[in-house]
């Protein structure tokens, strides 16, 4: 017999909960140290990557890296069920585990110099907020930003004031809509996302699109923005599935022929195309 | 061809010893609860000696034989994977001191395992599973572990089920690599052949007798005769563009009815990959346990993400199966995820017939 410790990727780290904000009743956001302080210096990500956040006797869960703030790493998570629900109680001083960054993230390196254009849906959209973050902090680094956000109601929208930051940016464009609010708001279409499309300024053949959100707001997001002329190589999502492992290993995300856990989350358009939006997939 | 020796019935029970000194655990067909299953053996005693398995879709069944043979039969209820990537595995532990949760690695276990009777189609999984686990980005220790530790007696075929169709995908029923040593069964003994230095150590401790002029011919025919017995065959050997354009086919409806989403297939498939991770937290609740489980496209959670079940349907599920068995499969690994060993036809309680509905679904080109 041979009994050695091994290597294990499927192993997490020890991390701290520095601090914890309520953003709203159900969504909150950690800051996050790891215990070794030398793993804390070292551990880099690229907007978009994800961890696996590990809460002790429950599991483990994908959630994509929100950024690093003040040297601390920072996830926002949304309380949804059975781990997420167990991750709510707790405080800081208390511990979770990490692994990670997995996956690949937003082309934000091939983006210079061209228009940036950000499409989500939903709660958040947290796999897309740490890129826009970076765009915005760097206004001559790239082209236009133009930044589309569809929430069901006004109260939804998570990050508010973050957004009327970015609108006041040179050279940015920030465009609200409610699917489900019934009066007028300043600032606010009323509608789906694609009711925004016509109001987005942005150079059709030098642009960069970025979509996230449900599969169907994101398929049919990339039709239409093909239909408008922007090249489909030129339109990136992320996309969200089962994941157990993170690692390749487990199945769980297959999306197609793609492991989502490695390949993506972020794919451009035409690699998922053949199944994006396809029943069963 | 290596050199190669016979091996007499007589004398075949050295191979048991001389694996055994070795160091290594034997590991060999046996008959039990009326189906040839792999496990710990000692000698050939415990062979499936003289019997006769009738395979076909959705039944299996052992009988005597009128021969003396051990290996008369197609292949077992599972391949080699049990034994390397295991069916439960604890992956790590979590254990509370005073300043929170630790993090605590297990050791792992390889005891080396000699696996005695390996087909053509199992090698050729093997081969899949050492892909998918040991040469991504992320080699998992447990299965390298076991993998390494592994010793490989193969089998040439001699026998075909009414399921195999392993010579339509191109894997049996000759093995062409992959073995530490490899078995032509005849009449009165075996020709023993060496494919490692593994292999090697051992064909050298073993009184063999030079194979004569007529063994080497009847080991090459009843090869032959495999292959024409094969009734079962893929139309074409890629199915991916076929299956991937008849996504919204009527058939995928018609198997869905008849399939009963149990995951059989997926449980006896050589290649099939899927885990589940769960936590098992002690009772006192000081520490936790972080386990893998093998698990199935079959089941509904499999795709479950918040408040959505992406393949709510067995018609989804079943198509999920098939695709990436036979479509994308190739994409991620540059050949189809099925070795042609018939198992998930055997084992199906609904007698579903994979190569038929294959034929179906994705035959016409
Ligand atoms: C790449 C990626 C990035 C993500 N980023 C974030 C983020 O930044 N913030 C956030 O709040 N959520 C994010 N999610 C979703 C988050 O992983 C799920 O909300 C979470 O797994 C739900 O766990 P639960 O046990 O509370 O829910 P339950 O509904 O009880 O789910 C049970 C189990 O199913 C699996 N599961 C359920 N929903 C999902 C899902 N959407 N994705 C993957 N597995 C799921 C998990 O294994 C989960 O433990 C992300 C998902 C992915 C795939
Ligand atoms: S799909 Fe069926 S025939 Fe092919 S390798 Fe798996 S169990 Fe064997
Ligand atoms: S998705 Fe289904 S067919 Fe593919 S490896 Fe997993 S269980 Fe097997
Ligand atoms: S999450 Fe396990 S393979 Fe992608």
């Amino acid at each position: 017999m041979s009994a050695q410790p091994i290597a294990n990727p499927y192993l997490p780290y020890e991390a701290e909960i520095v601090e914890r904000i309520q953003e709203t009743p159900d969504v909150f956001t950690w800051r996050l140290r790891f215990v070794d302080e030398q793993l804390h210096q070292q551990y880099e990500f690229q907007h978009g990557q994800f961890n696996m956040l590990y809460q002790f006797g429950v599991g483990e869960i994908p959630v994509s890296v929100k950024n690093r703030e003040q040297n601390l790493l920072t996830h926002t998570i949304r309380v949804v069920g059975r781990v997420t629900k167990a991750m709510a109680e707790l405080k800081a001083g208390h511990r979770i585990g990490i692994r990670g960054p997995y996956g690949r993230g937003w082309p934000i390196q091939d983006c210079t110099g061209k228009d940036v254009v950000f499409i989500t849906a939903g709660l958040g959209c947290a796999p897309a907020i740490s890129a826009i973050q970076h765009v915005a902090e760097c206004r001559t680094c790239f082209g236009r930003l133009v930044i589309m956000q569809s929430v069901k109601h006004r109260s939804d929208m998570l990050w508010q004031k973050q957004y009327d930051e970015w609108r006041q940016l040179p050279n940015t464009q920030v465009l609200l809509a409610a699917s489900r609010e019934k009066t007028n708001w300043p600032n606010w279409e009323r509608g789906r996302v694609s009711v925004l499309f016509e109001d987005a300024i942005y150079d059709k053949q030098n642009c960069t699109v970025m979509l996230c959100g449900p599969d169907g707001m994101m398929s049919g997001s990339a039709r239409m923005l093909a239909e408008l002329g922007v090249p489909e190589e030129h339109i990136y999502l992320s996309l969200e599935r089962n994941m157990q492992c993170a690692i390749g290993h487990c199945g769980h995300c297959q999306f197609g022929s793609a492991f989502v856990c490695k390949d993506g989350p972020v794919f451009s358009y035409p690699e998922v195309k053949e199944v994006l939006g396809h029943r069963g997939f | 061809m290596s050199r190669s020796g016979f091996l007499q019935y007589e004398k075949f029970n050295q191979l048991f010893s001389q694996l055994q000194s070795a160091g290594y655990g034997c590991v060999g067909p046996s008959v039990i609860d009326g189906a040839v299953q792999f496990g710990k053996i000692s000698s050939v005693a415990q062979l499936p000696q003289g019997i006769e398995l009738t395979v076909k879709p959705g039944s299996v069944r052992v009988a005597k034989g009128d021969h003396q043979r051990y290996f008369a039969w197609p292949n077992g209820a599972q391949g080699i994977k049990p034994w390397l990537y295991r069916s439960r595995e604890l992956l790590w532990r979590a254990e509370q001191t005073e300043q929170g949760f630790v993090f605590n690695r297990p050791e792992v276990n390889a005891e080396p395992i000699a696996f005695i009777g390996a087909r053509a189609c199992d090698l050729a999984a093997l081969q899949l599973q050492d892909l998918h686990f040991m040469y991504g980005d992320y080699p998992d220790p447990f299965y390298s572990a076991h993998r390494n530790a592994l010793f490989i007696v193969g089998v040439n075929c001699s026998h075909t089920g009414n399921t195999c169709f392993c010579a339509s995908t191109g894997d049996g029923p000759e093995i062409q690599s992959g073995f530490d040593l490899l078995l032509d069964e005849l009449d009165d003994g075996f020709i023993v052949r060496f494919g490692s230095e593994k292999g090697l150590k051992i064909f050298e401790q073993l009184e063999l007798t030079p194979v004569s002029a007529e063994g080497h011919v009847d080991a090459k025919a009843q090869i032959a005769e495999v292959i024409a017995a094969q009734e079962r065959a893929l139309l074409h050997e890629n199915m991916h563009a076929n299956i991937f354009s008849n996504l919204d086919d009527r058939e995928w409806d018609s198997v869905a009815e008849k399939c009963l989403a149990c995951g059989n297939c997926t449980m006896v498939c050589p290649t099939c990959f899927c885990h589940r991770e769960v936590e098992v937290q002690a009772l006192d609740g000081k520490s936790s346990q972080h386990i893998r489980e093998w698990d199935s496209c079959f089941n509904q959670d499999h795709s479950y993400i918040h408040g959505i079940t992406i393949r709510d349907e067995t018609r989804l599920r079943y198509r999920q199966w098939m695709s990436h068995k036979l479509g994308s499969w190739r994409d991620q690994y540059d050949r189809t995820g099925c070795t042609g060993c018939g198992r998930c036809i055997s084992w199906c309680p609904a007698a579903i017939d994979f190569v038929a509905e294959a034929n179906l679904i994705a035959g016409d080109s």
